[in-house]
């Protein structure tokens, strides 16, 4: 038994292994300190994995293969040493944690001034996306003017004048160079706005407007998923986010507010 | 074993009030609903992996369908297997027994308990059942979702009879809470002082502590959704909200009230699911290696640890809900105190087992796996506690990893372990056949590890929760697919495994040897002999094992009048 068992833990490690590196996140689109974190918190933990396991394994394997055994030492001081590292570790793992998540954390307001300003409002089962237009201002909606049928998914108010150069559309279009300031919404249930390629998710709660920024630095198209289960659609509610670099984003920009 | 005498009628045995009549009938109870629960999943990961297969009964698998598998498979694995088995379904056979007792302190209120569960579940089952459809929103039931009859098939009538079943359920087991805590607090044997209980004890104790706080908050949650959905009230949905075309008129309210008052109750239920396991998982490694607990002390206190942690760390599931970073780090660093204790536990039950004359048996296997389990799948814990990677991991398969390894295989592993040892108390002195359940053992191991360990990587490449088909659309997750089906395989082998134990069940229950008196040389109470039931004292702790002289035994049970120690 003691055998098989860590020959079934021999293979664990090095399926893990392997496969922990075919099946990285999906390509990196922003700066982000997910990706080191996470390498070193696996291998942090990846090492107490195998020592403990290998630990059980070892145990048995002695109890199968030693004499019989005198009373036990008193464990006492091993605990307290045990323990002790223990809450190193971890705590330790949490406060520099802490030090990055304020860095890298995305909510609230970009400080940026030129920070570009994008409305998303998720619903059952779509992504709509809002550019204020060069007026700067989001026009007035009202829950009782929404027809998506009609395009007007967002309850656009027509007779608001900051309503006439909005730009709604279902890619969400950014530009590499700025900061991407969010207004994240959601019409009916809760939805999660994850975007694997920036190392991001927010959660959409209705009755909420939940500030973001973010920034891309790698141009190209990704993909935005939803992750809060909302209904019948969950997995179909996908949507592209397409980086462009910054003379194409601003052609696209104008050209978008024309139509 | 406690001499009662047995009620004649069909009815009053039915209704039982013995301790452990109720005990069975919960096991029995826990056995279907796990049967039940491991069927829809298997459904559950066959679409998933091949989704234009038509299935037998079913036909074409629609998305409702399958949320509403989900949601009912989570349902009645947390509630009806890994609350009742462990907890109510041993706890009532054993509890009286290893304190010397001769029942438990309130056995009607006891038979009322398990009736209302039973009830409960029949409720659920319709729940499963109704025209209109299965509730869709996951065991979770986050409004406005769940709040809103129109969001989606199965969230009218369906909604309402689960959250009916939940509601019952949480009176049920506060009820037998306090039998348990009651029973433990007045009702043990002379000398059986509070540090010389067996560590099972322990965990049915704290476990029932947190149940009977925990449950209250779980039962006001569904009493308010219940009102949201039917009394025009606005705890949990806010104002201008759209569905399917309609206003909603209701305002006022927060989604996340509803958060925060399951999650109060969702986090100490993972605790109250696995103290049990692991106050077994002690006594169990202890008895085997015939070796005592190494500092019992520290594994009471890391049990009560484990219980007090358990209450503080709720915000944990809602790093991504737009909670203040503040909060976020107070849960953070609280979440990360609790892997101490656990820390604590593991070392110690290597530590039994590291310096042992360990006898190899199915309950010993399934204790090993126990702590293989919890390691796994605890250490990502850690992980997911960090607010900078649970941002990315949250709701996807890395959590399904996480919590299906340690609550769901660590757990079961428990409730197997629980089954194989106390086979004798279970039926009429019978043991379980030991062939059959090594053969368990090996394949379930396998099984879950190759069902749950690439969980992890399909959660790294982003791939969300509770999609009921991956979408064709995103290229990604479409990449995805051979793992998908790698783990569906993987699942067939750990329920197929599960049929080895069933058979195994029956048959030992009709024609397993004779366990005699004490077939694991034992140290507990439950173990003497019928007969020493007057003058019971209790003269020592629960663990003496000690390396024995020539033709002597290597033990002496709790209530021996030999020798005092301890």
């Amino acid at each position: 038994m003691p055998l098989a068992f860590l020959l079934l833990f021999a293979l664990l490690v090095l399926a893990s292994v392997y496969y922990f590196g075919q099946h990285w996140a999906p390509v990196l689109a922003a700066s982000s300190l997910f990706d080191p974190r996470l390498k070193m918190v696996l291998l942090v933990l990846g090492a107490l994995f195998v020592v403990t396991q290998l630990a059980l394994g070892i145990s048995l394997w002695r109890a199968r293969h030693r004499p019989v055994a005198s009373s036990a030492r008193p464990l006492r001081d091993w605990e307290w040493i045990w323990a002790g590292t223990a809450a190193v570790i971890f705590f330790g793992l949490n406060f520099a944690g802490a030090l990055i998540f304020p860095v890298g954390t995305l909510l609230g307001p970009s400080p940026q001034k030129d920070s570009v300003r994008v409305e998303v409002t998720a619903e059952q089962f779509r992504w709509n996306f809002r550019y204020p237009g060069p007026d700067g201002r989001y026009g007035a909606t009202k829950p009782s003017l929404r027809d998506a049928a009609e395009g007007n998914p967002l309850g656009l108010d027509r007779s608001d004048s900051a309503a006439a150069d909005d730009i709604v559309t279902a890619t969400l279009v950014i530009p590499t160079d700025r900061d991407v300031e969010i207004t994240l919404r959601s019409h009916d249930v809760i939805h999660s706005f994850f975007v694997p390629s920036l190392r991001f998710k927010q959660d959409a709660v209705p009755g909420m407007d939940i500030f973001l920024h973010i920034r891309a630095e790698r141009p190209g198209e990704y993909d935005l998923v939803c992750a809060e289960l909302c209904g019948i659609g969950h997995n179909s509610m996908n949507a592209k986010v397409r980086v462009l670099p910054p003379d194409e984003f601003d052609r696209w920009l104008a050209e978008a507010g024309t139509r | 074993m406690t001499v009662e005498i047995q009620p004649r009628s069909v009815v009053s045995r039915v209704f039982s009030t013995h301790h452990e009549t109720i005990g069975r009938q919960y096991f029995w109870l826990g056995l279907i609903a796990g049967i039940t629960g491991m069927l829809l999943s298997a459904v559950m990961r066959i679409h998933i992996a091949w989704p234009e297969l038509r299935l037998p009964f079913l036909g074409e698998v629609k998305p409702e369908t399958y949320l509403a598998f989900l949601t009912i498979h989570g349902t009645l694995m947390v509630f009806f297997v890994l609350n009742l088995v462990p907890q109510s379904g041993f706890g009532n056979l054993m509890l009286p027994a290893q304190i010397g007792a001769r029942s438990m302190a309130f056995p009607v209120l006891n038979a009322v308990a398990f009736w209302m569960t039973a009830s409960s579940f029949l409720v659920m089952v319709a729940a499963l059942l109704v025209t209109g459809g299965a509730p869709i929103s996951g065991w979770t039931q986050y409004p406005p979702l769940s709040a809103i009859a129109d969001s989606g098939p199965g969230q009218g009538l369906g909604t309402d009879l689960w959250l009916i079943s939940v509601g019952i359920f949480c009176v049920a087991s506060s009820l037998g809470s306090i039998n348990f805590l009651v029973t433990t607090l007045r009702m043990r044997a002379h000398g059986m002082t509070l540090m010389r209980l067996p560590l099972t004890v322990w965990g049915w104790f704290v476990a029932a502590m947190l149940s009977l706080l925990a449950f209250s908050v779980l039962l006001a949650a569904a009493v308010l959704l219940l009102s949201d959905r039917h009394y025009g009230t606005s705890f949990f949905i806010p104002g201008g909200l759209t569905v399917n075309g309609a206003l909603v008129h209701h305002e006022g309210g927060s989604p996340l009230l509803w958060q925060h008052l399951f999650w109060f109750f969702g986090h100490p239920e993972v605790y109250i699911a696995i103290l049990p396991g692991m106050g077994l998982t002690s006594h169990l490694l202890a008895t085997f290696a015939r070796k005592p607990v190494p500092n019992y002390r520290a594994m009471v206190h890391s049990t009560l640890a484990i219980g007090w942690l358990g209450f503080l760390v709720w915000g944990h599931h809602m790093f991504t809900t737009g909670l203040s970073p503040y909060a976020t780090l107070a849960f953070s660093a609280l979440t990360l105190a609790v892997a101490v204790p656990s820390s604590v536990k593991t070392l110690n039950w290597i530590a039994t087992l590291w310096n042992g004359r360990t006898r190899f048996g199915t309950p010993l296997l399934f204790s090993v796996g126990f702590v293989s389990l919890f390691i796994t799948g605890g250490l990502t814990g850690p992980l997911l506690a960090q607010p900078a990677l649970d941002v990315y991991l949250h709701d996807t398969y890395f959590v399904v990893a996480h919590f299906h390894l340690i609550m769901g295989m660590a757990g079961i592993f428990g409730i197997f372990a629980a089954t194989y040892f106390w086979f004798p108390k279970l039926s009429a002195g019978r043991l379980m056949n030991e062939r059959l359940g090594r053969a368990h053992f090996w394949l379930s191991i396998i099984g879950a590890y190759g069902t749950f360990l690439p969980m992890h990587f399909l959660g790294m490449a982003g791939q969300p929760r509770r999609y009921s088909q991956v979408p064709e659309t995103v290229r990604f997750l479409m990449d995805l697919m051979p793992l998908h089906r790698f783990i569906t395989v993987a699942a067939m082998v750990l329920i197929t495994a599960q049929i080895i134990f069933i058979v195994n069940l029956f048959w030992s229950f009709l024609r397993g040897n004779n366990a005699g008196e004490n077939p694991w040389q034992a140290t507990g109470l439950e173990w003497r002999a019928s007969t020493e039931d007057e003058e019971l004292l209790v003269h020592r702790h629960a663990y003496e094992f000690f390396a024995p002289t020539d033709g002597e035994k290597d033990f002496r049970m709790q209530h021996e009048a030999e020798e005092n120690k301890g």
